[in-house]
């Protein structure tokens, strides 16, 4: 066996601890990937650049910026902030829980770009979740928006497997049929739901504890 | 049909237009970096299926050369925190359908467009949806709001310089990805998964599925990349096949302990390094610092629930 087709993973995780240009580690990454198993300099530039413009649909999420910068520069974030000042039961930890238990259902239900980093925690829940908490400081401030943007990666993963149709679910009924294993999305999806459950405990305890420190 | 060569050519119109507006930013020291870095990747979006692949690669090659020597720079920010106080008062709560326009046109598309497979590329209906929320809220924001084109673009590409080059760090991982699939590092990490096993202890073999999944999801940044090593090294030999565990099991909850690394890597960029940047956080890994309480005790739940519920 080739072990010398690892040494790109220690690239990885050197650069990272040396804190480079994380571009730049992922090219030095691929380069000695490829290299270590034998390929062709231009062989390889060519496939890092094939596979680079087969999955261009990743970066095509910052169409959304021009109508998020619109909606901030007419004062959604001061909006979204004074909302949440006019509520009074608007606390930190209900605002998080509510945010987290719909971003599971929705992607539950396969509606998984309705919400995200972009769409909805820098304009909205960020600045929703600054104004509930009345942080004392910068730094507290960043740990809540670090939260709030945590909160949706959570509820987004922890929910987007029950879909029956998600790209998850899709891959292991087809690694599973190749290894002669018949298994229907449903059967998997069902196994998503104990961990999903887990998921909004385990958060959930996190966001109240978070409230608590708050106060 | 309406499908991704439709959506990339709006993407690459707006990178496009970041680049010339860019380029006119006096208030930024490094502005031709960034109007390159935003025209390679505006001419990726429009014409990256007529350069062929090396000519693809070397426009990789030049994006991490701007962005590695030297980097990107940021123009100055108006900060006239009156004029936006003022204007949220004036709009009211009617901001916020502006804001719901983009999720409940993807939402609705996503739905309906299934049902006009001749129309809409049905692998592709979300990604078109999105394009089309993005199109109908910019025009109803622009008619609401009596702006211009150039003010949402401008205020795009101020967003846009605060994520900088992070912006493609996904599509870069993704791309890396291939590579390691192509150079067989998969096959390797899994042999070695096998032999660090103690023979005949199932609870060993449990954690190590568990554990391998999360640990290679973090080092690739996505459990995608992580699931078919860790099932073909432990799940299927062990797990399925000496041990009898139900397959749907130890494939689902198998796949969700590697979700529990992707909330702890910086390498799931997308996830966890760009919101950082969106947010304007000083730390980059505020938000990978804020997921690991959540995602080691969950890490746990899911080796358990693998362990109850497989036997």
């Amino acid at each position: 066996m080739n072990y010398w087709v690892l040494s790109g993973i220690l690239v990885m995780i050197g650069g990272f601890m040396l804190r480079l240009n994380a571009l730049v580690v992922v090219v030095l990454a691929a380069l000695v990937t490829g290299l270590a198993a034998g390929m062709d300099l231009a062989v390889l530039i060519a496939a890092f650049g094939k596979a680079f413009n087969d999955t261009r649909y990743v970066s095509v999420v910052w169409i959304v910026l021009p109508v998020i910068g619109l909606m901030e520069r007419h004062g959604l974030q001061e909006r979204a902030r004074s909302l949440i000042e006019g509520l009074r039961g608007a606390t930190l930890p209900r605002l998080l829980t509510g945010y987290l238990l719909l971003r599971q259902i929705t992607s539950a239900l396969g509606l998984t770009s309705i919400a995200g980093h972009a769409q909805t925690v820098r304009p909205l829940l960020a600045p929703m979740a600054v104004a509930a908490a009345q942080p004392a400081d910068d730094a507290e401030a960043e740990r809540i928006k670090a939260f709030a943007a945590g909160t949706d990666n959570v509820g987004l993963f922890f929910g987007e497997d029950i879909f029956i149709a998600i790209g998850s679910i899709l891959l292991m009924k087809g690694f599973m049929e190749q290894n002669g294993i018949i298994l229907s999305p449903f059967e998997l999806s069902v196994w998503a739901i104990p961990t999903a459950i887990a998921a909004f405990a385990i958060h959930g305890f996190r966001i109240w504890r978070l409230g608590r420190a708050q106060r | 049909m309406i499908g991704l060569p439709q959506v990339y050519i709006l993407a690459g119109l707006a990178f496009g237009a970041f680049a010339v507006l860019s380029s006119s930013d006096t208030s930024n020291p490094k502005r031709w970096r960034n109007a390159a870095f935003w025209a390679l990747l505006a001419l990726s979006m429009l014409a990256g299926d007529r350069i062929g692949d090396f000519g693809n690669g070397l426009l990789v090659l030049a994006l991490v050369l701007i962005a590695g020597l030297g980097g990107l720079g940021k123009g100055a920010v108006r900060p006239d925190s009156p004029a936006r106080e003022a204007a949220a008062a004036r709009h009211g709560n009617r901001l916020f359908l502006l804001a719901l326009v983009i999720p409940v046109v993807a939402l609705i598309g996503t739905l309906a467009f299934k049902a006009v497979p001749d129309l809409v590329d049905p692998k592709n209906v979300t990604l078109v949806s999105l394009a089309l929320g993005v199109l109908i809220a910019l025009a109803a924001g622009m008619i609401w709001l009596r702006t211009g084109l150039s003010e949402p673009l401008h205020e795009g590409r101020r967003l846009m310089d605060a994520v900088g080059w992070a912006a493609i760090l996904p599509q870069m991982l993704a791309s890396l990805g291939a590579v390691f699939a192509l150079a067989g590092v998969g096959k390797v990490v899994g042999g070695v998964m096998t032999a660090v096993i103690p023979d005949g202890s199932r609870i060993a073999a449990v954690i190590a599925y568990g554990v391998g999944m999360a640990l290679f999801t973090m080092v690739m940044g996505n459990a995608f990349a992580a699931f078919p090593v860790m099932a073909a090294a432990i799940g299927l030999p062990l797990l399925i096949g000496q041990y009898h565990g139900d397959p749907a099991v130890v494939a689902a909850i198998g796949m969700l302990a590697g979700f529990c690394g992707t909330l702890m890597t910086p390498m799931a960029a997308n996830f966890n390094v760009v919101p950082a940047a969106l947010l304007e956080l000083k730390d980059r890994n505020a938000v990978v610092r804020a997921q690991i309480p959540t995602a080691l005790p969950l890490l746990a739940v899911n080796i358990a629930l693998i362990w109850f519920l497989a036997f």
